[in-house]
């Protein structure tokens, strides 16, 4: 069986190793001072769509990756990985997203790969811990998802099965494909980047970094189809206008500042939407949303 | 995440020496390989960068997965069951690790699907392992075997095996046995050739690290009647045919998590690897060296992680109102400790450049004829190789052992109990100076590298070269220490006494590697400044050994050897 699959990937700030200037003045993260890294659970995520390659040798991994051109960095490391190719999608207009307008996006790069099996991305970035975007994307294409997954059990006859760790234990459910699932951190750790794939693909780059290189190096990269990223912008993957970028993203963020955690209850709701109206009417009540 | 590659920068100050340039461009042909295997090096920076890129990846494994599953592999253990051995569940995911980053045949021809290394930094990665998981490093460093393997092998044997090793099946050296430790002429496993061609092993071996592996080379009598190493040959058995029983593992000091096996033969399928009755004086010697090699890379990973350890106590300990580091009592054992590791590794790379130029002569042999220059450097480079090596294994192992037991030392109390790494480290020390031959017998293989003057001409070559101004009072030092040596050889060779050559020949060596060891500190401090604080620690410390030494064998006679014997 041979199985194309997508893995959904972001390069955030490392921010487990936060300095005091690690925020701007205004709140948002000072991207500058922190290493960008491979967000970690999409690495989780990496691990489990490499290991359905092991199992089917045919498969393609594909790792989409939205943000600037310097996130080809990450797409090299999946691919030292074991992951096959890779896409940036990058685009001035793109920039000042949200998860709705992230999820958009991505969705319609999806869509534009068109084939494909599963797709498989962390739970969540450690840069803004929403675990919005997954959910978001299968919705937008309409698509079952699985989330919480910690290992994938099983895919076969259309089918995938799944592991989920969950508040007070795991829980095994099977999926029809394609359908998205989010892993956890809890999930095997990826392996090592393999030393000779490490050799073959350095030169790998995007179209934006082999606009940087000297002629040599150009004649080098266009020699070697292994070596060319895929880079694709906003107009490619046909989005609209509307919903990409700052106008597609209705959350703004007002202000940010510490806050020291003094809550000692917790509700726990049931899942009605009687409960979650009763909570959201609470909360207008006493200004903490609205 | 700890990176015990980036975050050593000795180790790339090592990599960039500049015979490297040299040895890249013979083991890559001149870099001609490139349009043949896509992961091959376009020129000399390319294959540094990926020497660099892929020691990171080594640093990356050894400083998190390797590093974190050290204590359960050493609480753990293998054991055995039906014969057959089980690695400790933190060594199983190490192997894994390493099998699926692609470091099992690092150095061994791209054509069989390794990554065509040299050996310097190969051994790099063993000395980076080492620091890690010492034990581990013996089941990851026996894809040395494959060298040997290659080296001896026919084509068809190159051809169905090596390719497995670089895929990660593991290897080991069956040598030993209950009555042939050290003595290895004394091998009494049975080889018997079949009417087909084909041979059987029967008999036992002891004390076989890794054991249970894959692949084995196997060194056996295959002349009956034969009592000497003349009727030794080497095997290969290859674990898929049966025959090879694991009958118990070693309950050993330290090294834990690498099985240590007693092995049964019973008509096992064997293969002969080279020529009949060429397997202990040519293959074996040859496979020691490599494994001497290893063991010396091993012991410099000891030193590494008990310095850093001891050092991070030190900081960290207060005691009297203040970090016991800044008591001169232990900051004066950090500094010792950290000039006998910095000696241990700078005389390890030495001696693996050595290996790789002569090696990779000898490879380029196997295709062509070498030209007068050539043949002489290969011949010069050989020469050095064998007199290093001894040296390398005999003091860096000697020096580890030591760094383990001031690494308690400054622990105090802490370092008896069982809740700090070095306790373990100082278990695992100890083998160092023990296996592929004690430390008495690289003395053995070294004394004859000071009797006939290789020592002498290589510290003179050494003494050729320039040094900044301010270390030329370090340099004079170090040629007043050569003529102490000098003196000393003469007088000891002059007695022609071949009893009294033996009892001081521990003495003339330390010498010889003392003053080798303190040159090429003398040669880094020149490079690189951060090296100067070392060189002057370390050339303090054997400007007084080396007195002690001379002091000793000038007033010691012959005569006086009657007293050491009453014992």
């Amino acid at each position: 069986m041979s199985l194309n699959i997508i893995v959904l990937a972001k390069q955030v700030p490392d921010t487990r190793n936060v300095g005091k200037d690690a925020m701007k003045e205004d709140g948002t993260i000072n991207r500058a001072v922190l290493p960008a890294i491979f967000n970690p659970e999409d690495l989780n995520a990496l691990e489990q769509a490499l290991r359905l390659k092991d199992a089917n040798p045919d498969s393609t991994v594909t790792l989409l990756t939205m943000g600037l051109p310097r996130a080809a960095e990450i797409i090299r490391e999946a691919i030292y990985r074991g992951a096959d190719t890779g896409i940036v999608l990058t685009d001035r207009v793109l920039g000042g997203a949200d998860t709705l307008a992230t999820s958009y996006s991505l969705a319609q790069a999806v869509k534009k790969i068109s084939n494909y099996d599963i797709i498989l991305g962390g739970r969540q970035a450690i840069d803004g811990d929403t675990a919005q975007v997954g959910p978001q994307i299968a919705e937008k294409l309409g698509l079952p998802q699985v989330t919480y997954a910690e290992e994938i059990l099983d895919l076969a006859d259309g089918h995938v099965t799944v592991k989920r760790r969950l508040e007070n234990g795991v829980e095994t459910v099977k999926a029809p494909l394609p359908c998205v699932v989010t892993v956890n951190g809890s999930a095997a750790e990826c392996r090592p980047r393999n030393a000779k794939r490490l050799m073959k693909y350095k030169y790998a780059v995007s179209p934006s970094e082999v606009a940087k290189l000297s002629d040599e190096q150009k004649a080098f990269v266009e020699a070697r189809p292994y070596l060319q990223l895929k880079e694709w912008g906003a107009a490619f993957v046909e989005a609209d206008p509307e919903q990409v970028g700052m106008p597609g993203s209705p959350t703004k963020v007002k202000n940010v500042e510490n806050v020291v955690f003094t809550a000692k209850e917790s509700l726990r709701l049931e899942n009605n939407d009687e409960q979650i109206e009763n909570l959201i009417k609470e909360l207008i009540t006493n200004h903490t949303i609205g | 995440m700890a990176n015990f590659y980036t975050d050593n920068p000795d180790l790339k100050h090592h990599l960039s020496h500049p015979l490297m340039e040299k040895i890249v461009a013979l083991k890559e042909r001149n870099y001609t390989q490139a349009n043949e295997f896509d992961y091959a090096p376009q020129n000399f920076e390319d294959a540094m960068d990926n020497y660099d890129k892929v020691l990171e990846v080594v640093g990356e494994i050894c400083g998190t997965t390797i590093a974190e599953n050290a204590e359960d592999v050493d609480h753990q253990g293998p054991r055995v069951e039906n014969n057959r051995v089980i690695y400790a569940d933190g060594t199983q995911r190490n192997l894994d690790a390493c099998r699926k980053a692609g470091l099992m045949g690092m150095a061994m021809p791209r054509r069989f699907g390794g990554l065509n290394f040299p050996i310097t930094p190969y051994i790099m990665a063993a000395d980076i392992v080492s620091r890690a998981d010492t034990g581990f490093e013996n089941l990851w460093g026996l894809q040395d075997c494959a060298e040997t393997l290659y080296e001896f092998g026919n084509d068809d044997q190159r051809e169905r095996y090596i390719p497995r090793v670089c895929a990660g099946e593991t290897m080991s050296m069956d040598l030993t046995e209950p009555d042939a430790g050290s003595d290895l002429q004394s091998v009494m496993l049975r080889a018997t050739e079949q009417p087909d061609g084909t041979w059987v092993l029967n008999g036992v071996k002891r004390f076989i690290t890794n054991g249970d592996s894959d692949i084995h080379l196997v060194l056996a009598r295959s002349e009956e009647g034969t009592r000497d190493g003349r009727g030794l040959s080497m095997f290969i058995y290859d674990k898929r045919n049966g025959g090879v029983d694991v009958r118990r593992i070693e309950n050993k000091m330290g090294i834990k998590g690498s099985p240590t096996c007693e092995l049964t033969y019973k008509n096992a399928k064997a293969e002969l690897c080279g020529n009949r009755r060429m397997g202990l004086i040519k293959y074996v010697m040859a496979l020691m060296n490599g494994a001497r090699l290893g063991i010396a890379a091993q012991s410099v990973g000891v030193s590494e992680i008990a310095y850093r350890e001891a050092l991070a106590y030190a900081k960290e300990r207060r005691q009297f109102g203040k970090s016991i580091i800044e008591f001169p009592a232990v900051s004066e054992m950090l500094a010792v400790m950290k000039a006998k590791l910095d000696a241990s590794r700078t005389l390890l790379y030495e001696c693996a450049r050595y290996v790789d130029m002569y090696k990779v002569y000898e490879d380029i042999l196997r295709e062509r004829s070498l030209n007068p220059e050539e043949r002489a450097e290969m011949k010069h480079y050989s020469k050095l190789a064998d007199a290093l090596t001894p040296l390398a294994k005999g003091l860096s192992s000697e020096y580890c052992n030591q760094n383990a037991y001031d690494c308690i030392q400054i622990h105090g109390g802490s370092g008896f109990m069982k809740d700090y790494a070095c306790e373990r480290i100082y278990r695992d020390a100890r083998i160092t100076s023990i296996y592929e031959g004690t430390t008495q017998l690289q003395v053995v293989a070294a004394i004859r590298h000071v009797t006939t003057g290789t020592y002498k001409t290589l510290i003179e070559n050494y003494a050729a070269r320039e040094v900044k101004p301010e270390l030329q009072a370090v340099k004079d030092r170090l040629v007043k220490m050569t003529q102490m040596y000098v003196t000393a050889v003469e007088k000891v060779t002059t007695t022609n006494d071949s009893a009294y050559s033996d009892f001081m020949a521990r003495r003339l060596v330390e010498m010889a590697g003392d003053i080798v060891m303190c040159y090429l500190l003398l040669d880094d401090a020149n490079r690189n400044d951060s090296f100067t604080a070392s060189l002057h620690v370390y050339a303090n410390l054997v400007e007084a050994e080396i007195c002690k030494h001379a002091d000793f064998i000038a007033k010691v006679t012959p005569a006086e050897m009657e007293y050491y014997k009453k014992a």
